[in-house]
């Protein structure tokens, strides 16, 4: 991570072990959301099957992750960048495992919506909006490997566009519900699953901040304008919009 | 974040780890362009501190940084060192210490020292705490002189150990013990400055822990400067941290920050384990 090296060569060996466990972690966690995604998508129970299964794995990397970070604590006392890189890692371990359970839901709801006719189209907006919740927990595990605030800076604000997503498919579920009775059992899965994606999206930004932090020592302002308007809509807005 | 060089208060009170700081903005010491020769080599270039009163600031750097010779200037003590020349301002609550008038030995009984090891004199207990308060004609009666060496052994957290063997060798108590010794013998003459050099590197960490809890309480009633090796008492005990590097003074500022997000990419290089 930093180009110049510790002068005990074994402090690097600590710090980029925590790191990689990290990235292991990132790398299945991002698998678990395309897999849930696709899943929920094809109809694929087999997949979800999977991606339930292997959320157990997350609960044993979290713990490793956080033995590996508090025995560097012990040993090297970090201080500086150093310091705040471990605290990142320990609070983004905590975020992942958060992700891979709501992938978990994710993938038990479509169980019950393989079984229900499609609501078509809103099915393509869960699918857009599971795209882009999974490129923004890549980017924001890249903007932290990698250092780089900038691309950190751009996750968070994209995840108004998340959030926007979000709201555009509580109202279309909402119509479809109000049009047709016998939709509102499929939207009301279907609308806790773009629920967890959004969840997973406000993680990515999370990330994000933490390689903010990571790179200048704060916590960036709140670059996001609140977007979700759904605790506070109500049948007239429906309506009107 | 003081800027360097300016020599002025900084624009707000430092928020410490301790609240107790009500007196941190007042300042103590303060110098102004401490430049520091040996014969023709400068060794300290430009440094600018504000010293807060009841306040501990640490100075760290590698060996060679220019902190012992920066903490020396402080009570004079580069004076005693032949070839060695100080320029710059350096007041103590307003005073130049080097105006003709102060002497140096009035001086040091008010900016007392502790050193890196720890060097009771071959006296006893008593004697070694009673010694400066006799020269500086403190104590006009025994009795007072008693009081003066309790008061400065229980202030050192060592009265306890010691109070039954108090004509014992100082030289005989442990290590640990002698640098409290020591201490006691600095504070005896109620000095309101009190300048560590490394005084914890010739210990244990248990005794190392006691000296750590001791700078804690002199806080109390005492500015303490100390230079020290160990980043992690840097930033235990103070609440004020410099860096030197190479006879610059590269970042001064609130203890909580120089360790968690130091400006400079030096003092980050160094607290990290980076540079030597």
């Amino acid at each position: 991570m930093n180009e110049d090296r510790h002068i005990d060569s074994a402090f690097d060996k600590d710090l980029d072990n925590v790191l990689a466990l990290l990235m292991t972690m990132g790398g299945l966690v991002e698998q678990a959301i395309r897999q849930s995604a696709l899943a929920l998508h094809e109809r694929n129970t087999e997949l979800a099957e999977i991606v339930i299964r292997n959320d157990r794995q997350f609960d044993g990397l979290l713990e490793e992750v956080n033995t590996a970070a508090v025995n560097l604590l012990a040993r090297r006392q970090p201080q500086a960048r150093d310091l705040r890189m471990v605290v990142s890692v320990i609070r983004i371990a905590q975020y992942l495992e958060r992700v891979g359970d709501y992938a978990k839901n994710i993938s038990k709801r479509s169980f019950t919506i393989s079984l229900m006719p499609p609501i078509t189209p809103s099915t393509g907006s869960v699918k857009r909006l599971a795209a882009a919740v999974q490129a923004s927990i890549k980017d924001s595990l890249d903007s932290f490997v990698q250092a780089d605030s900038e691309m950190a800076t751009d996750v968070i604000r994209r995840d108004i566009d998340i959030d926007q997503m979000y709201n555009s498919l509580f109202r279309e579920f909402l119509t479809h519900m109000m049009e047709n009775p016998k939709n509102i059992t499929p939207a009301m899965h279907l609308l806790f699953v773009a629920k967890n994606f959004e969840r997973i999206g406000d993680y990515a930004t999370a990330i994000g901040e933490q390689a903010v932090y990571l790179v200048t020592g704060s916590m960036p302002a709140d670059v996001r304008q609140r977007e979700d308007w759904t605790p506070y809509a109500q049948q007239t807005e429906v309506e009107g919009g | 974040m003081q800027q360097l060089g300016d020599g002025g208060l900084p624009d707000t009170v430092p928020s410490s780890a301790d609240s107790d700081t009500s007196n941190q903005s007042k300042v103590k010491i303060l110098t102004e362009a401490v430049k520091v020769f040996y014969a023709d080599t400068e060794a300290l270039h430009s440094v600018s501190i504000d010293i807060f009163e009841r306040t501990v600031t640490a100075l760290i750097g590698p060996s060679g940084c220019g902190k012992s010779t920066f903490l020396r200037c402080l009570n004079r003590m580069n004076d005693t060192i032949e070839n060695c020349r100080v320029e710059g301002r350096i007041e103590l609550d307003g005073l130049d210490i080097f105006e003709r008038s102060v002497d140096p030995v009035q001086l040091r009984a008010r900016v007392g020292m502790v050193f890196q090891k720890p060097n009771p004199f071959p006296k006893s207990i008593y004697d070694n705490v009673a010694y400066g308060p006799r020269i500086h004609g403190l104590a006009s009666t025994r009795s007072q002189l008693d009081d003066i060496v309790e008061m400065s052994l229980r202030n050192s957290a060592l009265w306890d150990e010691v109070k039954d063997r108090l004509s014992a060798p100082g030289t005989g108590l442990s290590g640990g013990q002698q640098q409290r010794l020591c201490i006691a013998r600095a504070i005896a003459t109620q000095p309101e400055v009190l300048l560590m050099d490394e005084p914890c590197s010739a210990l244990d960490p248990i005794a190392t822990s006691q000296i750590e809890e001791l700078i804690g309480q002199l806080r109390r009633n005492f500015t303490v400067v100390i230079v020290t090796h160990s980043m992690q008492q840097a930033a235990r005990v103070s609440q004020r941290t410099a860096f030197f590097h190479l006879g610059n003074l590269v970042e001064f500022g609130d203890t909580d920050e120089v360790f968690t997000n130091p400006r400079d990419e030096r003092t980050e290089s160094y607290i990290t384990g980076r540079i030597g």
